[in-house]
């Protein structure tokens, strides 16, 4: 509960600092007036351009570290994230195939395509979930769906028509929350809200399976079920944050890396403080795409990258020395 | 009622019978030891009485009831399991890591069982400790506890005393016995024969999938059984330390 509150603190002071900083600078007077004055362009600016950015960068963050820390707790593995089970990877395969077709002039088309990429293989992993009681094999199902998903998407670049469309499609892999609106914001809101409740729902499920399979399933707990919903609730959060921001690694790795301690290492216990500190990551690191100058703007799926990737490493390392001893 | 009678259960593995029609039965306060080679079946036996695998034939039946027809509460409140494989995924403190054996009981409550059933096995100092930080005999003594915690009226243990120092073997037993002499029923599999020997009330032998032998250790482990189901020349004898297995490869 305290860990909660003191990381809660700390993505309200993020947030803060993302909606007050930004290429135009504005003065403490002029910020007041962003909050007395709704036509000013200081209001403007805070609450129709950088709020909603912002709170596209929690959401997607949040529905990031929230799966991140589902699918650790599921597969017993700490190297477990979103992009393991492929479906970040068939949600970015559906936008770009949306893309290609030259359908971005259809509102939310993209944002729908995403969404059901995420859906089927979600639907697919929840299928097998329920059928495969080895952890492991799922995982293993997950890389096949993760390649297969990328190789789809290589055949979308390599069969597009024009270079433009090309460049679209990288664009949106590369992930951003750039130009984001409220309606964007409620649009990710709506499938990353029963995905977290299935999530939490699953948490005690999660716990058990600390001590493997076996014991789990004499705990008496309804474990198919729960393991269902875990498969379930993390593609729906992978799903939103896709559709929202496209395709952004490593924040379902490392949120659940930096509270795992403080949780006292139970996975029931380590989901909403693995929320927070994704939102809270996600609202940094787009902050940073925003404030390191730069001919072009920094996407933020690259920026995670290039602070996760090294991240990945070090946890890799821990991991297959524990495994070794 | 007995608490566990396993009724000439079969069960098929991959097209071999790894069960075939064995039968036996497990009542309060007893101590009964599963040996055999390798591949005898142990495991399959302890699974099989779980309701953990498929049955070719015959039945498991817990406090009389057959195990396929049970609810996950009333299973779960019947029998607990330890697992022969010992991971764990994550370091946990011990107190939480006994209270996952109570995953319908509020935090607090939890928590003070927990401690007490760590105290009950002599290791109530580790309750704050992370149990991927403790030795094999520390762990394996909070596993126990988390087993134990469930308050089931069996408890299953798949080789407790693998991979432990002598000291923590007969450790593990004498804490079994504890539970047993408290009114619990004990199934336990193990390698040593001289721990079973000591261990346990009764000893089921398996070869080849099939009870070769069931009763009291004397008889279990006579030289024929030991040739026949080992493969091994060797006899039970008594020493002013306790009985002991001799064993030599035939």
């Amino acid at each position: 509960m305290r860990l909660n509150l003191i990381l809660a603190g700390m993505l309200l002071m993020a947030a803060a600092l993302a909606v007050a900083l930004g290429e135009t600078s504005l003065s403490a007077s002029q910020i007041r007036s962003a909050f007395f004055e709704p036509l000013s362009a200081p209001a403007q600016i805070l609450w129709s351009i950088r709020a909603p950015r912002m709170a596209a960068a929690a959401l997607v963050g949040g529905a990031l570290g929230l799966s991140g820390a589902v699918m650790q707790g599921l597969l017993r593995n700490p190297l477990a994230d979103p992009g393991v089970l492929g479906v970040s990877a068939f949600s970015g395969l559906a936008a770009a195939g949306v893309i290609a077709l030259g359908l971005t002039s259809v509102p939310g088309a993209v944002e729908t395509a995403a969404l059901l990429g995420a859906s089927v293989a979600g639907a697919l992993l929840t299928l097998l979930a329920g059928r495969l009681a080895e952890p492991q094999t799922l995982i293993l199902f997950g890389v096949a769906l993760s390649a297969l998903g990328g190789a789809a998407t290589a055949l979308v670049f390599n069969l597009s028509p024009s270079p433009v469309t090309t460049a679209e499609v990288l664009s949106w892999l590369l992930g951003s929350v750039a130009n984001r609106d409220w309606s964007d914001v409620a649009r990710g809101l709506a499938p990353a809200l029963p995905g977290a409740i299935l999530c939490l729902v699953s948490a005690p499920g999660l716990s058990q399976l600390t001590l493997g399979e076996e014991t789990a399933a004499l705990s008496g707990l309804p474990m198919d079920r729960l393991r269902m919903a875990a498969v379930a609730g993390a593609a729906l959060l992978t799903g939103a944050a896709v559709s929202v921001a496209g395709v952004i690694g490593f924040v379902g790795l490392a949120a659940p890396h930096l509270v795992r301690r403080s949780a006292h290492e139970d996975p029931a216990r380590t989901l909403v403080p693995s929320a927070l500190a994704g939102a809270g990551l996600l609202v940094v690191a787009d902050l940073a795409a925003r404030m390191i100058p730069s001919a072009e703007e920094l996407k933020l799926g690259v920026v995670t990258a290039l602070f996760g990737a090294p991240v990945f490493a070090v946890v890799a390392w821990r991991a297959a020395r524990s495994w070794r001893g | 009622m007995d608490a566990l009678t396993i009724d000439t259960l079969s069960v098929r593995l991959g097209g071999r019978l790894a069960l075939d029609r064995v039968s036996l039965a497990v009542g309060a306060g007893e101590v009964l030891g599963i040996i055999g080679a390798n591949g005898g079946g142990k495991t399959t036996l302890l699974r099989a009485a779980l309701g953990l695998t498929v049955l070719a034939a015959g039945e498991a039946r817990l406090a009389g009831r057959p195990v396929s027809r049970l609810s996950l509460p009333e299973r779960a409140s019947l029998a607990a399991y330890l697992p022969q494989d010992r991971d764990v995924a994550w370091n946990l403190p011990a107190w939480r890591l006994v209270a996952l054996g109570l995953p319908r009981m509020g935090a607090a409550r939890g928590r003070d069982m927990a401690i007490a059933a760590l105290d009950g096995l002599g290791v109530a100092s580790l309750a704050e400790r992370g149990v991927l930080d403790m030795s094999g005999g520390e762990r394996a003594r909070v596993l126990l506890a988390r087993m134990i915690v469930t308050g089931a009226p069996l408890l299953i243990a798949d080789e407790p005393a693998a991979g432990l120092d002598p000291d923590a073997q007969f450790l593990v037993l004498e804490l079994l016995r504890a539970q047993a002499a408290r009114g619990a029923a004990v199934v336990v599999s193990l390698h040593d024969l001289t721990l079973a020997a000591r261990g346990c009330d009764r000893l089921a032998v398996l070869a080849g999938g099939r009870l070769v032998a069931l009763g009291p250790p004397v008889q279990a482990l006579s030289p024929e059984i030991l040739k026949s189901a080992f493969g091994l020349n060797g006899e039970l004898i008594s020493t002013r330390h306790g009985v002991v297995v001799t064993t030599a490869r035939g």
